[in-house]
C-alpha cells in the first residue's frame, strides 16, 4: 500500500527526517510511536504533501504510484486520508459542507454517518470552531468516514478525548479499518474481514489507542530516525517500563 | 505601500445637475431591456411577485411606482410632501443640509427620492424594492429618501442602485433618512452595481424608537469609482436594535470608504455591526463606530478583511463609552487567506482553486437575513471574478 524510501526531510532550512524507511503492506494497521518533536507529525504532513515539508531526498511510493511531488488533492484523490491534531478553523464553511466535499459516494448520508459519532448537533457549525479536542476528533472521523481513504493517518487519534469518546473513537477508526465488530448485521464478519484494502499508519506519543484499535505492527521514530519496527504492543511495553531513553539506545 | 487617498475630491461643477425626462412605465416587463439587465443586477424581481411593491427612479424621472398591498405608502418624496402636511418635518430632521457639500446639493438641486411607510401595525410581509437608476453619462443624481416604519409596523425594503452600462462618470447623492418607530421593524438591504468611474455618496441617519429593530444590509460586489457612506443610526428608545452586515468586494481602482455608526442612548439597547470585506486590488477603509452613552447597553463590532491580490485594506474600529456598565467589544482582522487552511480542504480532495473559493465563499457567508433570492449566485459570480483577478 504504501512504502517510504530513504525519505530525508527539512523544514525551515532544519533537518527533521533523517533516513526513514517504512513499508505498510495492505490491510496492516501500524503504530508509530515517539516523543515529542521525534518527527511523527512532520512524516504524516510529508506523507500528504504539505507545503513547508521539504523532501531532500527519497521516495515515497502509495499503490505503486510515485507521490513524492504529487499536489495533495491528487494524494487524496488517491486514496489516502488523514485526522488532523490541530485542524484549522474555517468560518462560514458548514461542517456538513465539508463532509458534502469529502464524501466518496454521493448517496451517503450525512445524517446518518454524524449520527454514528454524536456529532448531529455540530453539522451546523462553522468547521473547527470552539471545538474541543474531542469534538475535533470526530469531527476529523466523521471526514474520513466520508472520505472513505484506503490508507488512513491519524496524528494522535487520543489527545485531548474524554474516556467516554475514546470508546466511541476507537470503533470509528476500527469501523473505517473494515475491523469493527459493530454493524455486524449489514454484512457478515467473515466478509467485513476479508477486505484488507485499508492500511492505517497511527501516531500516538502515550499509546492510550492500543486499547481500542487493533494493531499488526509498532514503530518508533527517534530523532527523525525510524529505531524499532516490531509488535506493537511489545514497544508499549518498553516504553511505558523504561521511556523513550532506551529508544536512544538502539538509535545509536 | 499605498496610501489612503483624501485627495479625490470631487468638483460638483463637473456633473450636470439636469437630465432628460423619461416616460412613466405601466408594466415592468417594458422597460427597455438594457435597463432591465441592470435592475437584475442590483436585486430588483422585474416579476414583482415576490415583492409588495416597487418604485424605480431614471436619473430623475419616476418611471414606475406601485404597490401590491395595502398598509404602505409608496411614492416619490415630492408627492409624499403634497399628500402628507406633516411630512416636511420629517424632511432634514435628522442630517443637516449644511452638513457638506454633497447634502447641500441635494438641497438645492433636489431629484426626487422615495418616500415608502409602512401604517401602525402593518406586517408587509413581501418587500418593498427601489431603485434609483442612473443612464445620463456625467449626471449628478441628488435624491431624497425617507423612510417611515410607523409604530408596531414591520417593513422590509430592498433597494438597488444602478447605472446603465454606457455610462462612464456620474455622480449619485442619496440623503437617507429612517424612522422606526416604537415597537417597528425594518430591514433595509441595499445592493449596489456602479460604474468603474462613478462617485457615490450616500449620506444616511436612522433613529429607532423603543423597542424598534433596524436591520440595515449593505452589499457592493463590482468596482466603483469611489464610495463614501457613513451612515448613524441613534438608539433612542429602551431596547432599540441595530444590526448593520456589509458585505464589499473591492477590485483595482476602486476606493471605498464604508461604515457606520451607532449611538446607544438607551436603555437595554444593543447594537452589531458586522463586516466582510475582500481587496483584490482596490482600498477599502472599513469603519465602524460604536458609542455607548448609557449603562446596560451591549454592543459588538466585528471587521474582517482579506487581502487576495494586493490593495490596501485599512480597518478602523472604534468603540466609545461614556458611562460604566456599557459592554462593548469589538475583533478586527486583517490578512490573506491561510495556506493551512487551503491545504486542509485539499487534503479533503479540492483542488487549489477550489479550496480557495470554498473558503472566500465561507469568509463572506454571513448569516444575512433577508437578502433577495438571487443574490447568492451573484456572490458566487463575484467569488469566481474575484479569483481571476487574483491569477
Amino acid at each position: 500500500m504504501l512504502s517510504i524510501e530513504e525519505l530525508r526531510v527539512e523544514v525551515g532550512g532544519k533537518t527533521i527526517l533523517k533516513n526513514v524507511n517504512m513499508e505498510i503492506p495492505d490491510g496492516e494497521t501500524h503504530i508509530l510511536f515517539g516523543p515529542n518533536g521525534s518527527g511523527k507529525t512532520s512524516l504524516m504532513m510529508t506523507l500528504m504533501g504539505f507545503s513547508g515539508y521539504k523532501i531532500i531526498h527519497g521516495k515515497i511510493t502509495f499503490k505503486g504510484e510515485d507521490i513524492t511531488s504529487m499536489p495533495i488533492h491528487e494524494r487524496a484523490r488517491l486514496g489516502i486520508g488523514v485526522s488532523f491534531q490541530r485542524p484549522p478553523t474555517i468560518n462560514g464553511l458548514k461542517t456538513r459542507s465539508i463532509i458534502e466535499i469529502c464524501k466518496k459516494n454521493p448517496s451517503m448520508d450525512i445524517e446518518e454517518l454524524a449520527e454514528q459519532l454524536n456529532f448531529t448537533d455540530f453539522l451546523d457549525r462553522d468547521v473547527n470552531h470552539n471545538f474541543s479536542g474531542g469534538e475535533i476528533k470526530r469531527s476529523e472521523l466523521l471526514q474520513l468516514l466520508a472520505q472513505q481513504p484506503d490508507l488512513i493517518l491519524l496524528d494522535e487519534p487520543e489527545s485531548g478525548v474524554d474516556l467516554e469518546s475514546i470508546v466511541l473513537i476507537g470503533d470509528t477508526i476500527n469501523t473505517l479499518m473494515r475491523r469493527g465488530i459493530k454493524y455486524p448485521e449489514y454484512r457478515p464478519h467473515k466478509e467485513i474481514v476479508e477486505d484488507r484494502s485499508k492500511s492505517a499508519l497511527v501516531i500516538t506519543h502515550t499509546g492510550y489507542i492500543l486499547d481500542y484499535i487493533t494493531a499488526d505492527k509498532g514503530q518508533v521514530l527517534y530523532n527523525g530516525v525510524l529505531c524499532c519496527s516490531r509488535n506493537a504492543r511489545e514497544i508499549l511495553k518498553w516504553i511505558r517500563e523504561y521511556g523513550y531513553e532506551e529508544c536512544v539506545r538502539c538509535a545509536i | 505601500m499605498r496610501d489612503i487617498d483624501t485627495t479625490g475630491d470631487i468638483n460638483l461643477e463637473d456633473y450636470k445637475v439636469d437630465a432628460e425626462d423619461h416616460e412613466y412605465v405601466d408594466e415592468l416587463s417594458k422597460i427597455e431591456s438594457t435597463d432591465t439587465e441592470q435592475l437584475l443586477d442590483v436585486g430588483i424581481d422585474t416579476s414583482e411577485s415576490d415583492r409588495s411593491g416597487t418604485f424605480i427612479q431614471k436619473d430623475k424621472s419616476i418611471i414606475h411606482c406601485k404597490t401590491r398591498q395595502d398598509g404602505i405608502e409608496l411614492m416619490s418624496i415630492s408627492e409624499g410632501l403634497e399628500k402628507h402636511e406633516w411630512l416636511k418635518d420629517y424632511l432634514w430632521k435628522s442630517i443637516s443640509p449644511g452638513t457638506d457639500k454633497f447634502t447641500s446639493q441635494v438641497m438645492k438641486k433636489p431629484h426626487e427620492g422615495y418616500f415608502i411607510r409602512s401604517l401602525p401595525g402593518v406586517k408587509v410581509e413581501k418587500p418593498v424594492q427601489s431603485c434609483l437608476y442612473m443612464a445620463k453619462e456625467g449626471f449628478s443624481q441628488n435624491v431624497h429618501n425617507i423612510v417611515i416604519a410607523e409604530e408596531g409596523s414591520e417593513l422590509h425594503i430592498i433597494t438597488g442602485c444602478a447605472t446603465a452600462s454606457h455610462v462612464m462618470s456620474g455622480l449619485h447623492i442619496g440623503v437617507s433618512e429612517f424612522y422606526v418607530k416604537k415597537g417597528a421593524k425594518l430591514t433595509f438591504t441595499m445592493i449596489h452595481d456602479w460604474g468603474e468611474k462613478i462617485n457615490v455618496r450616500p449620506r444616511s441617519a436612522i433613529h429607532v424608537e423603543e423597542g424598534g429593530v433596524i436591520i440595515s444590509n449593505y452589499i457592493l460586489l463590482k468596482p466603483v469609482g469611489s464610495l463614501q457612506m457613513f451612515p448613524v443610526a441613534y438608539l433612542d428608545g429602551k431596547g432599540a436594535v441595530a444590526t448593520f452586515n456589509s458585505i464589499l468586494i473591492a477590485g483595482r481602482g476602486t476606493h471605498m470608504d464604508v461604515g457606520s455608526r451607532i449611538v446607544l442612548g438607551a436603555a437595554d439597547s444593543r447594537a452589531e455591526i458586522i463586516s466582510r470585506a475582500i481587496t483584490t486590488g482596490g482600498t477599502i477603509i472599513a469603519r465602524g463606530d460604536l458609542t455607548g452613552k448609557v449603562a446596560g447597553i451591549k454592543a459588538h463590532l466585528e471587521c474582517k478583511g482579506l487581502i487576495l491580490n494586493d490593495g490596501l485594506m485599512h480597518a478602523i474600529p472604534e468603540l466609545r463609552g461614556y458611562v460604566p456598565g456599557v459592554e462593548m467589544s469589538h475583533e478586527a482582522a486583517v490578512g490573506k487567506i491561510d495556506q493551512r487552511e487551503i491545504e486542509y480542504l485539499m487534503a479533503r480532495g479540492l483542488d487549489e482553486d477550489e479550496a480557495v473559493s470554498t473558503i472566500v465563499r465561507g469568509f463572506l457567508n454571513v448569516d444575512i437575513k433577508g437578502l433577495p433570492a438571487g443574490l447568492k449566485k451573484k456572490l458566487d459570480i463575484a467569488i469566481s471574478e474575484t479569483q481571476n483577478d487574483m491569477m
